[in-house]
């Protein structure tokens, strides 16, 4: 078992080994159940993945432990693509948010309309 | 003995039995019972079921039907509908997610999006019966109404400035045979320009130095020009004065989360329900009706009328809810009514506490998770 730090970070490092790079832990600092358990649910749902989960190893340390098993693929490849898919998922919820508020404020009629 | 095990009775050579050539298979769908499990928390009056969420992209594939998470089924499904919006509060509905997601944005609201509130109180003269500690604690949780995206966080070796404090002076004095008074939150007054009380020095002849180094006046920025700083709410008590007492303070604000201290929450609560869904399972007519209607206590269901003098209960105001279970307590119910929550189904309530609009802290909470997804892929690569 190997730990490298990711280069030039201080947040992210993973833990694993450069002979099979199909499983790592990755260890975020500064991070909590509000994105482990998230992109857990996106790794899960990914078939790349045959195991995934994650701890918070003390509640003193502000620190998050993700495990990544694959079925082949590189591990930090399908964290990345987790990531990116939770992000595209944030977005959609944004913009369909937005929109729904301007409808809205569109449809309330006009007397409880703040005027600014 | 079994039919199906009687095969290759005739010699010919036979389909080997299959599940999926039976009638009833309905293909790339999961069968009616498992698709309540996956998509309905099941209230039975000892205890919920099926609570969990099957997140595995694997789970059904013995089915063939696919869990993975398909990114243009989830655009085609998602949808937000506003109940309720105003300036503090809101309700909506978000339909088609996972409690995951759900759950990060309520956990972001109350803890990681930053405000202002105050966190140093000097106090040169305190003769009221409260005493500094309660004080300065009491002051810290008065709401702000001030936009913290245009604020800076003051770090521990950083000076205090005017892009990272905001300053507040209450001088308030009960005058010797007055009745006693009351000060409230519209007794603080902003200081744009900062701190007027001066730091105690060891040489006579230096310069007076504030607590802040302000290098402009926060009034000539044109977010606060026509728009000054104050306590979102003017009749918050923050001490009573008995004759002859005073308060002089200074109180500096600066910019927190909610995780470091509950004070810098923009949000008063940020919480979610699943949708319930009330089902009856056969009709329930004229006498039976009645009695339902009576047994449950937010009045979830109707009586209509079908004409031909026939009564039938019905589900009226399903989101009124509450799961209390009392309509299925008796046993006679249960074979009647059932009690469900859709899991994918969130009625979202945000409470803001006045610095922001409530929808505006609801982008700003989802922002701030794809800020974190978009650290952890530059780390990564």
């Amino acid at each position: 078992m190997s730990c490298c730090l990711v280069p030039g970070s201080s947040m992210a490092a993973e833990h694993g080994t450069l002979a099979d790079p199909t499983s790592s832990t990755f260890s975020l600092i500064d991070e909590d159940h509000t994105l482990a358990n998230s992109v857990r649910f996106t790794l899960n749902q990914d078939p790349r993945v045959s195991f995934c989960g994650y701890s918070i190893p003390h509640p003193s340390d502000a620190k998050v432990n993700i495990r990544v098993q694959t079925t082949g693929d590189p591990a930090r490849e399908v964290m990345q693509d987790a990531c990116q898919d939770l992000m595209l998922i944030c977005q959609h919820v944004r913009s369909t948010f937005d929109e729904a508020v301007a409808d809205f404020k569109m449809s309330q009629p006009m007397e409880t309309m703040e005027i600014k | 003995m079994d039919k199906q095990d009687v095969g290759n009775e005739g010699g010919e050579e036979k389909k080997p039995f299959s599940i999926w050539d039976l009638p009833d298979v309905p293909m790339g769908k999961l069968p009616p019972h498992l698709e309540l499990q996956r998509t309905r928390v099941v209230c039975n009056p000892d205890a919920p079921i099926h609570t969990e969420n099957i997140m595995y992209s694997g789970a059904y594939a013995s089915m063939g039907v696919d869990n993975s998470l398909r990114l243009d089924h989830f655009r085609d499904n998602f949808r937000v509908e506003v109940k309720r919006l105003n300036k503090e509060d809101m309700e909506f509905d978000m339909i088609g997610i996972d409690a995951a997601i759900a759950n990060a944005f309520r956990r972001i609201l109350i803890a990681e999006l930053p405000t202002m509130a105050i966190e140093k109180v000097l106090i040169a003269n305190n003769t009221s019966v409260i005493q500094d500690e309660v004080l300065a604690h009491r002051l810290g949780l008065i709401p702000l109404n001030v936009d913290a995206r245009l604020f800076e966080y003051l770090s521990a070796n950083d000076q205090p400035n005017e892009k990272n404090t905001i300053v507040f002076k209450l001088h308030v004095r009960c005058k010797r045979g007055d009745p006693r008074m009351t000060v409230y939150s519209k007794e603080l007054k902003w200081l744009p320009k900062g701190s007027e009380f001066i730091q105690e020095s060891d040489n006579p002849n230096a310069k007076p130095v504030t607590y802040t180094s302000f290098s402009s006046s926060q009034d000539s920025m044109p977010e606060f020009s026509n728009n000054p700083i104050s306590p979102t709410e003017d009749n918050i008590i923050i001490a009573k004065l008995g004759p002859g007492q005073e308060i002089e303070l200074e109180a500096h604000a600066v910019k927190g989360i909610g995780k470091t201290h509950a004070k810098w929450s923009p949000v008063a609560t940020a919480w979610y329900r699943m949708l319930p869904e009330v089902v009856l399972l056969e009709d329930i007519e004229d006498g039976d009706a009645k009695e339902l209607k009576k047994i449950c206590p937010v009045n979830v269901f109707d009586i209509e009328d079908f004409g031909n003098g026939k009564k039938k209960a019905t589900v009226a105001r399903p989101r009124q809810c509450t799961l209390c279970r009392e309509c299925i307590r008796e046993a006679k119910w249960e074979k009647h009514v059932a009690l469900r929550r859709v899991k994918d189904h969130f009625i979202f309530t945000i409470e803001s506490t006045g610095a922001l609009p409530p929808e505006m802290l609801f982008t700003e909470a989802v922002k701030i998770l794809e800020d974190k997804c978009e650290r952890v892929i530059s780390e990564l690569s």
